[in-house]
């Protein structure tokens, strides 16, 4: 099993994100996802600083994939789309169809991310005609779901021709809007949004009106309330799962990362609480943390 | 320029042709469509009637079969598609990539339209979708006009909006906030905040609280009226505000947009709620046939009829309208 870090979901500045990546670059991570994937006006890392990462963290012996933005609505939002996918060297992470068109077209691999709504084995069967090479689960889907997928006949004759990811950990990315919540919550509008996001490197908290936190706002995008967190699960991932993903937090992701890797074959269970779930993956709502 | 009615029932089928739908949507008793309600929806013999029906009087049948299908069960998402086929369906709605390929591949002369729940917000995933022989794509309720109009005027694709109703704000098909809270969402399950999880619980101090599957969605004092808890549509708190986070309870209503949609050439509006009375199908639909009707006779002289506005605002949710996405300033 192979680990990967997906893309900073996050706005952080550029110091932050070169110290993060260097990090990345020097601890034992096999893959690492780069870009801008939840909204087009951050802009603290251009493409060409994307790509200078992606260079370094290549030479430091990881492999490197850019990610995409995931809500695409405007046409200069596709201009940057169509730069990522002729980058003519990287492997891309596709986060809306209209990636997977334009690499199709090209006749170039993809990753389809988990926002993809690829939910059967079918539709992964089309993809996979199309140039698809990994497969990122839907955060929603569980391990018996991902099970039944892989051992219908179509896919088991195939099996061998593509890899599975699952998001493993970090706060889920459960939707994406045309309104902006982190600008709403200082009471702004988004064409005045002043890129606020930057104050809040690990979004903002939604708490219920009896204190549960039960959502992160992150501009555009809602995410769990709660860290998912399949550290204890990795032994039942075996066979199944290819590549696991952290998703990259301010703080600890490294630890985490050192944690699991502890733990790929249920040595090293960590005992985990209140802010944390793993309900998505046992079948479950998300927001549930079964334990044992 | 189409108006698109929905219906969950055959009363509340009739109900829209009786006032003027040009067409009508509906699903089909399962999880196979996006409204998988208890009480809703058709069966085999429930669905020749609407056909039968929609036909006498010259109008057309959608079928909406837009979750995605699961590993162990594709072949009731094919059935679905036969079903409709058989029955006399004019046209399907679908999300799933293998299931419009199925529709289109078995049964190459059904008009085929990509669902909402595709999530097809730009020009490439327009095209993307083309390769499936689709000759529609309804849009999801996350653009600006600004953004329809530049969907409008460059893909050579019809374009269906949604013109009122319940106010999704989330991108369509990218949306997993219910079964983040109950396992349940719309993708997966057709269903969104599922009354099975909804708990009411009145308080000792006259405030009565709704949960959904024990999340505290709100908390309404007794002089407030107090909405169903979709979870994008409740109070929460953020610092130390405590607010409509996402949204309020809020339908769309584009009335005002009409004549723009129209110069745009957007092809069809669709009108939400299969989960709705008959009786609100029909004051809905008399009202956008009226509008529909005066802008047709006489584009350049339309004016929204203040009589139109009282009964849409009468007819929504926490008795208010938005336009929603369309308009920047909501973002």
């Amino acid at each position: 099993m192979k680990f990967s870090l997906g893309p900073v979901q996050y706005f952080w500045p550029k110091t932050q994100m070169q110290q993060f990546y260097r990090q990345a670059a020097d601890s034992d991570i096999d893959i690492v996802y780069l870009g801008e994937t939840v909204c087009s006006k951050r802009r603290e890392l251009k493409f060409e600083d994307y790509k200078a990462l992606a260079c370094m963290l290549r030479e430091a012996g990881k492999q490197v994939c850019l990610s995409t933005m995931t809500l695409l609505e405007a046409p200069s939002e596709l201009r940057e789309l169509r730069r990522y996918c002729d980058n003519g060297d990287f492997l891309i992470e596709a986060n809306d169809v209209g990636a997977i068109g334009i690499l199709q077209e090209n006749n170039l691999p993809f990753v389809a991310g988990a926002a993809i709504n690829c939910y059967n084995q079918h539709t992964l069967n089309r993809l996979l005609a199309m140039g698809l090479s990994r497969w990122v689960m839907p955060v929603e889907l569980s391990r018996d779901w991902l099970q039944q997928l892989l051992q219908q006949e179509s896919i088991m004759d195939i099996r061998s021709s593509f890899e599975t990811e699952v998001f493993a950990f970090g706060h889920l990315p459960l939707a994406w809007s045309g309104r902006c919540f982190t600008a709403r919550s200082e009471d702004r509008h988004k064409d005045q949004c002043e890129l606020c996001c930057i104050k809040y490197p690990q979004g903002r908290e939604v708490k219920s009106q009896d204190g549960t936190q039960i959502f992160v706002l992150n501009g555009i995008q809602t995410q769990s309330g709660k860290c998912y967190n399949l550290l204890n699960q990795l032994p039942s991932m075996h066979g199944l799962v290819n590549v696991v993903r952290l998703s990259p937090q301010p703080e600890g992701t490294f630890d985490w990362l050192q944690k699991f890797k502890a733990n790929l074959h249920g040595t090293a269970p960590q005992p985990l609480g209140k802010n944390e779930s793993n309900g998505y993956w046992l079948n479950l709502a998300g927001m549930v943390m079964k334990i044992g | 320029m189409e108006l698109l009615c929905p219906a969950g029932s055959m009363p509340a089928l009739k109900a829209a042709i009786t006032h003027g739908a040009d067409a009508v949507y509906i699903g089909l008793k399962d999880d196979t469509n996006a409204r998988h309600f208890a009480g809703l929806n058709f069966d085999q013999a429930t669905l020749h009637e609407a056909a039968r029906y929609t036909h006498s009087a010259g109008r057309k049948l959608h079928i909406a079969i837009n979750t995605f299908a699961h590993p162990d069960s594709f072949l009731r998402w094919q059935q679905a598609v036969d079903m409709a086929v058989s029955a006399g369906a004019d046209v399907l709605i679908i999300a799933d990539l293998a299931v419009l390929a199925y529709a289109a591949e078995r049964y190459p002369h059904i008009e085929l339209h990509l669902s909402v729940q595709a999530s097809a917000t730009n020009a490439a995933a327009i095209e993307f979708y083309r390769q499936f022989g689709i000759s529609r794509v309804v849009l999801p309720r996350v653009l600006s006009m600004q953004q329809v109009r530049a969907l409008a005027r460059t893909s050579q694709m019809d374009l269906e909006v949604f013109a009122f109703g319940s106010l999704c704000i989330m991108a369509e098909g990218r949306c997993y906030l219910s079964s983040y809270m109950t396992g349940e969402s719309p993708n997966t399950a057709g269903a969104c905040s599922p009354a099975a999880f909804v708990r009411w619980q009145e308080k000792p101090d006259g405030v009565l609280e709704s949960r959904l599957n024990d999340v505290v969605i709100d908390r309404f004092n007794p002089d407030e009226t107090a909405g169903y808890p979709t979870l994008c549509k409740g109070r929460f708190t953020v610092g130390s505000d405590t607010y409509h986070v996402l949204e309020e309870p809020t339908s769309l209503n584009t009335l005002d947009l009409l004549p723009e949609l129209y110069k745009e050439g957007i092809r069809s509006l669709k009108i939400e709620g299969r989960q709705r009375s008959p009786a609100y199908v029909s004051q809905i639909t008399r009202v956008w046939r009226a509008a529909i009707d005066a802008l047709l006779t006489a584009p350049e002289r339309f004016t929204v009829a203040a009589e139109w506005q009282r009964v849409l605002n009468s007819l929504s949710e926490g008795s208010q309208t938005t336009l929603g996405a369309y308009h920047r300033k909501w973002k």
